[in-house]
């Protein structure tokens, strides 16, 4: 332990410690954009600046470590005076449309100019020359909002180890830009959306397709049907001024009918078909000598990760399309026919907590259709009921519609990391040894956090082993031991976003967010798990829906309907494409 | 390599070299004259590769085998350049074009006649030998010793001059001595902070860890200095002897000197003095028979200004974009790939054998009570003789440029010294009996630096300086903080309006905050340093600013918003020739009549008033 005096308070802290954090112990915040623990930590900001007696400059408390006997102050004049001249720089080279932002309230820089009592204009001066880039289905990068915390850089780097953004030229042009200034869609984004969320302004924002949704529901013509993902319900009302941890499925399904959508269903249910179809093709990889280990094929951040970083495995990869490509095939597919729909005429809107399925919805067609044809983030959910004035808080709650409105527990948890793991042991479970109705349910070693988890399981006589592995820069690592041929799993379950699509680039955005990542992580991952342990039904064979479906239209899982309708392939792509 | 043919090699190359730097008469000597070429940056520009080449032709066409031509590294006169220099006759040659070869050789080489017209005439216009020139009189060469000597690719002729013998002294020494030699001899570090060398050798000695690194900072940036450069160029050896000292009293096996790609010169030098160096066993395995391993490298900057300072050196080495990185830690527990490092500059380096070779106290005996030895000073600018300089700390600025710069050409009055590059400031001509040494420099809002030395007259706008040296941190912030990449680029805005006339008097306040702030709150030496020229100028020379905001008017005439050229019509004789010769086409009038000049055509390019011959145009 060392001591120290932070505003003349005594401070007593572990060795290591930061200034800021021995700050945060006693109940003093200093404000910080550039700083995230462990991932960017650059001192570069200098919002967070402290006096510290016998120096000559101020030093960032972010960085700087705590030493024996220091005398620290955090809000001397010196130190504010700084810290509001630091804004007010920062300011002058920010287009301040703040009015019409979309993190307008939700902007660490607005707050920060608020708190300090900032005058935008004191430096008006030159700009940097402001790139826009939305050459991409899901990113905008809007260079004008840019204040180079790196933070995007950082977890585009060090979390997904991606790394297709940096800083590029020096001095006042300095800028983060992809190499040689490409254009995102040029490059191995993968549109994981992770630097959107840790953007503390607007300059990485989801590209909207809220106008597409609105405008095809005004349209007589259209028949526009809506399926919601699991993380959604676990997000959405914290834009509504709720906490985090809410499940609020019932009033998104109200509200979803408020907005006019015809059919009210959710992608839960096609993630029943989903494991349907990828444990019965994991079954019959295993029995036939197929090629493992088998990867899921759920996350498309994942799927264009692969294809341009790993075309060695794309045989290793489920065949299985999204859940929510499955949504729309099945939509366009089953149910069009069902209802003596024209499939053209169907329009179908995938609410989700991801910017990479924007561009999954264009990957697969069924009958030349597109099998999605418009995603919502859950951000973008959230602005479209404001702009409608609907007050979600209020709404009471509903069901959703059938058929594609039922599913299983198993369903829901495929927003948290492993859950699609857990889904599908649940069903190979039963597929494997269908004489064990009462087999294992809860599959603990695949949940939680941690970047790899690895397990293995004893069904009817074999062992199955099995890792998950959440965040890229995981999934690089365990890539490389299967093709070195250094590992013997069966089946890997891979999502891009570290904690899975609870965390994923679309889903609400909090300052705090930023610093408290994994509590966020668990407690959304828990609004799953608990509605999942309420379901009677908690496994996807036994989803009643699925099962008619099947027998009306599909036929056997895995067979040659289903492989028609829900099966897709997959293609080596090069990582920079030349402009 | 042994001490015996370490010792053989000394004493067979002296009979080649032994007569240079000395008009004595030596016995046995291989040669009776020695002529030596400059082959630094400034003169090679100028052909002295050519003149060289020539002069060996020549010598060789007439037969002439008791005559030696070599080249060396920078002789300092670089303003004189190309310089060649015959020994023992100490005739000192300058501004010698390959064509005046052949007068040489006949006449000197041959005939024993010096080609006067060629001679160097000192500041009391006489012709003198090499050293008896005002300039070198006084001057103390310590780490540019072997600069203008010997030839700096040849090891041999620095193992003459006790080369590397430093080296075995110092295998025969224990690390602890080594570092106390260091820090008792006061050098402290030439880079510009001036911190104490031994200091910093015992941090890194002291540090935990199997490996450590020595780097040498050759990542010389300051405009106008070219110190490292010449010495890299003239005595690439001095700085592999001392890094290989550092590493065994640090406990480093390896070693990365990281100089520009700007410097072909250098670059070309020092590898050829590592690869000698490796062919003797002086870097490699067992250095002189002991268990000490020692290699270097060289590492090529891309001639980014921020990879000077330390951690971005460092990490710029990692192969990452060279940017700061905050401290602590510092290189001295977690540097180069996060081992403890020793970071010195070139010129720090340059000191180190003589000091382990002749004791700490010898060097300690120069210079000031807290500023030891010697320092090199890159003269430019507004002065005489421009070039390379080495004086004992505590010489005065007005020796420096009185005295061995020759002063001020033109008969102009001194107005300003610049030192310390773009984080240095200005010292008014009032200061100029300041010694020049760590603390009196900083004291008075400027900075040792790595040594370069601007002197500006009075047709010199103070104002424009500051912007200048603005600009250039403007365009060399990494951008990574924002005090140094939004502020610096605000400051320089605000110079603009001053040199423009539409500042206010409240800006000059502004100004002043920012660059309060802009020291206090950047995250590197280089944003830290940034507003110093501005500051330096305006405690100094702030009614020129004030000059500027209330009178619209720039004293020195250099702010071109701020004069115009006007035509005395009663000078005008209307020859036309002003009219004739305007880019603008801004002036008009008729034949032998007083002409007049369209201000708002006028681009204020002064060619109107550099053609006439009547001194009729004027700024004002």
């Amino acid at each position: 332990m060392i001591s120290l005096k932070i505003n003349n308070i005594p401070v007593y802290v572990e060795e290591g410690c930061t200034l800021l954090e021995a700050a945060r112990s006693i109940g003093i915040k200093i404000p910080t954009l550039c700083h995230m623990k462990n991932i960017s930590e650059l001192g570069a900001c200098r919002v967070c600046v402290v006096e510290v007696k016998g120096m000559n400059s101020l030093v960032a408390a972010c960085e700087y470590p705590a030493r024996e006997g220091m005398e620290v102050y955090t809000n001397s004049p010196r130190v504010l005076k700084s810290r509001k001249t630091t804004i007010e720089l920062i300011l002058s080279d920010h287009r301040k449309d703040c009015l019409s932002c979309e993190r307008n309230t939700n902007c660490e820089l607005q707050r920060l100019s608020y708190k300090y009592d900032c005058d935008s204009t004191r430096f008006e001066g030159a700009t940097r020359n402001f790139v826009y880039d939305e050459s991409t289905d899901y990113i905008i990068r809007d260079n004008s909002k840019c204040i180079l915390c790196r933070r995007c850089v950082a977890v585009c780097k060090k979390q997904q180890g991606i790394g297709v953004i940096g800083t590029n030229e020096r001095g006042f042009a300095t800028h983060i830009a992809c190499p040689f200034d490409m254009k995102l869609t040029n490059t191995p984004c993968v549109g994981c959306g992770q630097c959107t969320v840790v953007c503390p302004t607007g300059a990485l924002r989801t590209k909207p397709e809220t106008l597409r949704v609105q405008e095809a529901l005004a349209n007589p013509n259209k028949y526009v049907v809506v399926g919601t993902a699991p993380s959604v319900r676990a997000a959405l009302a914290e834009e509504f001024d709720m906490p985090v941890g809410v499940n609020c499925q019932g009033k998104i399904n109200t509200a979803l009918r408020y907005l006019g959508f015809k059919q009210i269903f959710d992608v839960n249910s096609s993630a029943d078909f989903t494991i349907m179809e990828e444990a019965n093709e994991l079954v019959s990889r295993i029995a036939n000598g197929g090629k493992l280990p088998m990867f899921t094929s759920c996350c498309p951040g994942w799927i264009n990760y692969a294809e341009k970083n790993y075309p060695e495995l794309l045989d290793n990869l489920s065949t299985c399309k999204s859940p929510q490509q499955m949504f729309g095939a099945l939509v366009k597919g089953v149910f069009a026919k069902r209802q003596n729909l024209d499939p053209k005429d169907v329009f179908v809107v995938s609410i989700m907590p991801c910017t990479a399925k924007k561009g999954e919805k264009q990957r697969t067609f069924t009958d030349h259709l597109p099998d999605v044809d418009a995603v919502l983030t859950t951000r973008e959910l959230a602005r479209l009921l404001k702009e409608n004035g609907i007050l979600l808080n209020d709404l009471p709650d509903s069901e959703t519609d059938s058929p594609f409105g039922e599913y299983s527990g198993a369903g829901i948890i495929f927003g948290a990391t492993g859950g699609v793991m857990e889904a599908a042991l649940r069903t190979a479970v039963s597929v494997l040894d269908p004489t064990a109705p009462f087999s294992k349910l809860e599959f603990e070693e695949v949940r939680g956090l941690t970047g790899v988890k690895v397990a293995s399981y004893k069904i009817a006589g074999q062992t199955v082993k099995v890792a998950v592995v959440n965040g890229l820069a995981n999934a690089k690592k365990v890539c490389d031991k299967v093709i070195k041929g250094e590992c013997d799993y069966h089946f890997v379950e891979v999502m891009t976003c570290p904690g899975g699509c609870v965390m994923g680039g679309g889903q609400p955005i909090r300052a705090t967010f930023v610093k408290h990542r994994d509590e966020v992580a668990t407690t959304r991952a828990g609004v799953l798990y608990s509605a999942d342990k309420a379901m009677y039904n908690r496994r996807s064979h036994n989803n009643s829906s699925v099962i008619e479906i099947y027998k009306q239209y599909l036929g056997e899982p895995n067979g040659d309907t289903a492989h028609k309708l829900l099966h897709t392939h997959y293609h080596a792509r090069s990582k920079y494409v030349k402009e | 390599m042994d001490f015996k043919r370490l010792n053989q090699i000394k004493k067979d190359t002296y009979k080649k070299v032994g007569n240079r730097y000395t008009r004595a008469k030596l016995k046995g000597m291989e040669f009776d004259r020695q002529v030596l070429v400059c082959g630094s940056t400034g003169c090679a520009s100028e052909s002295s590769q050519v003149i060289r080449k020539r002069l060996e032709e020549l010598v060789a066409e007439k037969g002439l085998q008791r005559i030696h031509v070599g080249q060396t590294g920078c002789f300092g006169l670089c303003a004189a350049g190309p310089v060649v220099v015959v020994y023992p006759d100490g005739t000192f040659y300058s501004h010698v074009k390959p064509t005046d070869v052949e007068e040489i050789v006949q006449s000197h080489l041959i005939e024993n006649k010096e080609v006067e017209r060629l001679l160097y005439i000192d500041a009391d216009g006489k012709s003198k030998p090499f050293n008896e020139i005002e300039s070198y009189c006084r001057q103390l060469r310590h780490a540019l010793r072997n600069c203008g000597v010997i030839d700096p690719e040849n090891i041999d002729e620095y193992i003459a001059r006790d080369g590397y013998f430093a080296l075995y002294k110092a295998l025969k020494m224990t690390p602890d001595e080594i570092v106390s030699e260091v820090t008792n001899s006061g050098l402290r570090g030439r880079g510009g902070a001036g911190f104490l060398t031994g200091r910093k050798w015992m941090f890194t000695q002291k540090a935990h860890g199997e490996k450590k690194y020595v780097c040498c900072n050759a990542d010389e940036g300051d405009p106008g200095a070219f110190m490292d450069r010449s010495v890299l160029e003239g005595d690439p050896h001095c700085v592999v002897e001392a890094m290989a000292i550092a590493a065994y009293a640090v406990g480093a096996d390896q070693g990365y000197v990281y100089v520009r790609a700007e410097y072909p010169i250098a670059v070309q030098r020092l590898q050829k003095a590592i690869n000698q160096a490796r062919e003797y066993g002086l870097l490699g395995n067992n250095i002189f028979g002991t268990d000490f391993c020692f290699d270097l490298e060289i590492r090529l900057g891309a001639g980014a200004f921020v990879c000077g300072e330390e951690t971005a050196l460092m990490t710029s080495i990692e192969g990452h974009r060279g940017e700061p990185r905050p401290r602590p830690p510092f290189p001295a527990e977690k540097g180069l790939f996060g081992k403890p490092t020793l970071l010195n500059n070139v010129e720090t380096y340059a000191n180190i054998a003589q000091i382990i070779l002749n004791g700490a106290d010898k060097y300690a005996a120069i210079g000031t009570e807290k500023s030891k030895g010697t320092k090199v000073f890159a003269l430019g600018g507004k002065i005489c003789n421009t070039g390379l300089v080495e004086i004992p700390m505590g010489t005065t600025l007005k020796e420096i440029i009185y005295d061995i710069g020759g002063g001020i050409p033109n008969g102009k009055q001194f107005k300003a010294a610049q030192t310390g590059g773009p984080s240095g400031g200005c010292i008014p001509a009032s200061l100029q009996d300041i010694p020049i040494d760590y603390e009196s420099l900083s004291s008075i809002g400027s900075m040792m630096g790595s040594g370069g030395l601007i002197v500006l007259d009075e047709d010199n706008c103070m104002v424009d300086i500051a912007k200048f040296y603005l600009q250039f941190t403007v365009d060399e912030s990494c951008g990574k903080c924002t005090p140094c990449r939004i502020g610096t680029r605000r400051l320089y805005e605000m110079l603009c309006k001053v040199t423009e006339g539409t500042a206010t008097m409240e800006d000059l306040d502004k100004m002043e905050e920012l660059c309060h702030y802009i020291k206090d709150n950047s995250l590197c030496g280089l944003g830290q340093s940034a507003p110093n020229p501005v500051l330096s100028t305006l405690k100094y020379f702030r009614e020129e600013y004030v000059a500027h905001v209330k009178e619209h008017r720039c004293p020195a005439g250099v702010c071109k918003s701020l004069l115009k050229y006007v035509i005395d019509p009663d000078k005008c004789k209307g020859c036309t020739l002003c009219a004739r010769n305007c880019p603008a086409n801004a002036i008009s009038g008729t034949v032998k009549e007083p002409h007049v000049i369209d201000t708002s055509k006028c681009v204020k390019c002064g060619v109107c008033a550099s053609k006439c011959r009547f001194e009729a145009i004027k700024k004002v």
